[in-house]
């Protein structure tokens, strides 16, 4: 009967566990296999524990090309459309203009249609247009910023219908010019979508491998490059890569939150 | 276009230059429309406000009040029409240029400043120097220096008023706009605000328009009053001019109650006009306070202008007197009994008496009501009765 109880009074508490424990436990496998020493070349099995791979996270410089590639192509693709993304969001909350729904149900497609779809369409359309010597960093950072710029525009656009319009009036009648109030009211209001949407587009981007692997024609991005390694054999820098992602993450939200965190618990 | 609105430059006298200079900060609207497509909000409105007053324009929703504020605001621009500050047009001036402010109806404080920061951004924006001490005094004056590092979400509705109003005030604009201020308080709260409103209003000697559909709380604070409806100034006037003395049935009826009774003017009975109800009751109306120019007039009076008796010999000499009512309906509160009396001359007929003790009279009660007839007015005949009293219970008052 005791046990039964305490179940009871537990149980939310239990499912919440049972739940995280379910979302988390792939990134501790990740961690923790990166400290393994495999005797073969597949990384899959725990044998023993070493640093091996975080001193040699490029594994001799195999992994350099790919890695950079996938980095600078997603803070491109990030940046193109988080610019791109917020402006067409204004563009859409704040003026009515001729095809506005039209525009709006276009900007749902490349989250809707299968990636399998857009990424052989994509390919059809730069081999014509362009031809085989396109494809490579300029057809998949096109690519990229076509997909990215959807989640851009819904992100942007949910915080910017949540904002009151009164709010920039408010400005206005205070004596700040259109500058002034997009910079002082506008922005700083929008400015946590836009973030959340940049960081959308950095994950999206970083580890895409469909749309990626039919557009990239000879180049290799980091996951298309383990895809490959993955009928040779992988090495445990992968999961470094992969841990040091997770870290660097779970840094970013550190820094956002815990001054937020300090300062109610400090009200309190 | 008279001469005061001209704007060339003038050679004038010293005596000139004083006259010149008082009228500088009146705020005038001149002929003013706003469309907006095929509806016309505000139609041909001309209107002088003093500088220094408190002015209220008094309307239910949708009569062009707040058209009419954010005209003079910024926040929208007129069809036609000019609106002068002094003699300064800025008809077509951008909101940020003028030295107009406004309190806002939700307040619209910025949500990621701290109080001190809202406070000073109007003064930032302008780039004047030294705004510490400005702030400061303005956190004092709405009593809230206490919490001017906190964000506009951890205030109550009550201080975030005082916020939107002191963000507002340390500018010190020519004209300081209110829109609804009060409406998001609770009744306790508004009182309050009522008063401290007023206050500042006389320290500090700016002209403030206030936009409301709260007919007490124009009544409470204005100087003058405005009622508008649909897009036109019904009455304009002192709050008690407005009150005893209602140019139409819809002023008469929005502004308070009234009974209004349809009769036709018989003729003069000294300073009086005698009129036949419709009933064949004959009342006295005073001549000067009789708005209808032809023969068909509506007679009104406040209901607690008028005594409730329970037979004809009680009645004052002089009054008035209207026959052959019984109490519908009595209700009791506190300080005074409201009757609704059906008679011959109106269905319902409302009554206030002071409770002084008298006699409650129960529904059924067979009862004669009277009034004094120099509190009574007259109102054109041709009119729509009925007007301005569903906007009345619209607005909720």
């Amino acid at each position: 009967m005791a046990v039964v109880n305490w179940f009871r009074k537990h149980v939310i508490a239990i499912v919440a566990f049972l739940i995280f424990f379910f979302l988390l436990v792939p990134n501790f496998v990740v961690v923790w296999m990166s400290f393994n020493k495999p005797s073969g070349k597949y990384n899959v099995k725990w044998e023993k524990f070493s640093f091996d791979a975080w001193k040699n996270p490029l594994d001799d410089g195999i992994l350099h090309d790919p890695l950079m590639l996938s980095l600078e192509i997603a803070l491109l693709a990030t940046l193109v459309a988080t610019v791109l993304g917020t402006m067409i969001a204004f563009a859409i909350v704040r003026h009515s203009f001729k095809g506005r729904g039209f525009v709006n149900s276009v900007l749902f497609l490349p989250m809707a249609a299968p990636e399998i779809v857009m990424g052989t369409t994509l390919l059809a359309l730069f081999l014509n247009t362009f031809g085989v010597s396109f494809l490579g960093f300029k057809s998949i950072l096109i690519a990229h910023i076509m997909f990215c710029v959807s989640y851009v525009v819904i992100t942007v656009k949910s915080r910017l219908n949540g904002m009151d319009p009164m709010l920039e009036k408010a400005a206005q009648d205070l004596y700040a010019t259109p500058w002034q109030t997009f910079w002082r009211v506008t922005f700083p209001l929008v400015a946590p979508g836009i973030g959340a949407a940049a960081l959308l587009s950095f994950a999206l981007s970083f580890d895409d491998f469909i749309i990626t692997e039919m557009t990239a024609g000879n180049s290799v991005t980091f996951p298309y490059w383990i895809w490959n390694a993955v009928q040779k054999g992988i090495p445990p820098q992968v999961n470094v890569i992969g841990s040091l992602m997770l870290i660097i993450t779970l840094a970013g939200i550190a820094v956002a939150e815990v001054p937020k965190w300090l300062k109610t618990s400090k009200a309190h | 276009m008279s001469k005061d609105t001209d704007t060339r430059p003038r050679a004038v006298s010293e005596r000139g230059r004083a006259r010149v200079d008082t009228e500088a900060g009146d705020l005038k609207l001149v002929n003013v429309t706003k469309r907006f497509g095929d509806f016309a909000a505000v139609k041909d409105l001309t209107l002088t406000i003093p500088q220094g007053s408190f002015f209220a324009l008094l309307g239910a929703s949708g009569c062009g009040k707040t058209t009419t504020l954010r005209m003079v605001s910024g926040l929208e621009e007129p069809t036609a029409g000019r609106v002068l500050l002094g003699d300064h047009d800025v008809t077509r001036l951008r909101p940020y240029k003028r030295p107009v402010n406004t309190v806002f109806q939700n307040y619209a404080l910025f949500p990621h400043l701290t109080i001190a920061e809202n406070i000073a951004f109007g003064l930032k924006r302008r780039g004047v120097k030294d705004i510490k001490k400005p702030v400061q005094d303005m956190l004092d004056l709405i009593e809230l220096s206490h919490i001017g590092a906190r964000k506009p979400n951890q205030l109550s509705g009550g201080q975030q008023q005082r916020v939107a109003l002191g963000r507002a005030l340390i500018n010190r604009p020519q004209v300081l706009l209110l829109d609804e201020p009060l409406g998001a308080l609770d009744l306790k709260l508004r009182r309050q605000m009522q008063i401290e409103l007023k206050r500042i209003q006389t320290e500090v000697g700016l002209t403030f328009v206030h936009v409301t559909h709260d007919q007490e709380e124009a009544m409470t604070m204005a100087d003058t009053i405005a009622v508008m409806n649909m897009g036109r100034i019904e009455q304009l006037g002192s709050p008690t001019d407005l009150y005893e003395n209602p140019k139409t049935t819809f002023v008469a009826n929005f502004l308070g109650q009234s009974n209004l009774l349809p009769g036709k003017v018989a003729g003069p009975v000294g300073e009086h006009l005698q009129v036949v109800l419709e009933d064949g009751t004959r009342v006295l109306i005073p001549a000067a306070r009789n708005r209808a120019g032809g023969e068909e007039v509506i007679v009104g009076v406040r209901p607690e202008k008028v005594s409730i008796h329970s037979s004809a010999e009680d009645v004052p000499d002089g009054h008035n007197v209207l026959a052959g009512g019984v109490v519908t309906d009595t209700s009791f509160v506190g300080v005074s009994t409201q009757y609704v009396v059906k008679g011959p001359y109106c269905d319902e007929f409302g009554v206030f008496v002071q409770n002084d003790g008298a006699l409650i009279h129960r529904p059924g009660s067979e009862v004669v009501v009277s009034w004094d007839p120099s509190q009574g007015f007259g109102l054109d005949g041709k009119q729509d009765i009925d007007a301005g009293a569903e906007a009345d219970l619209e607005a909720g008052s």
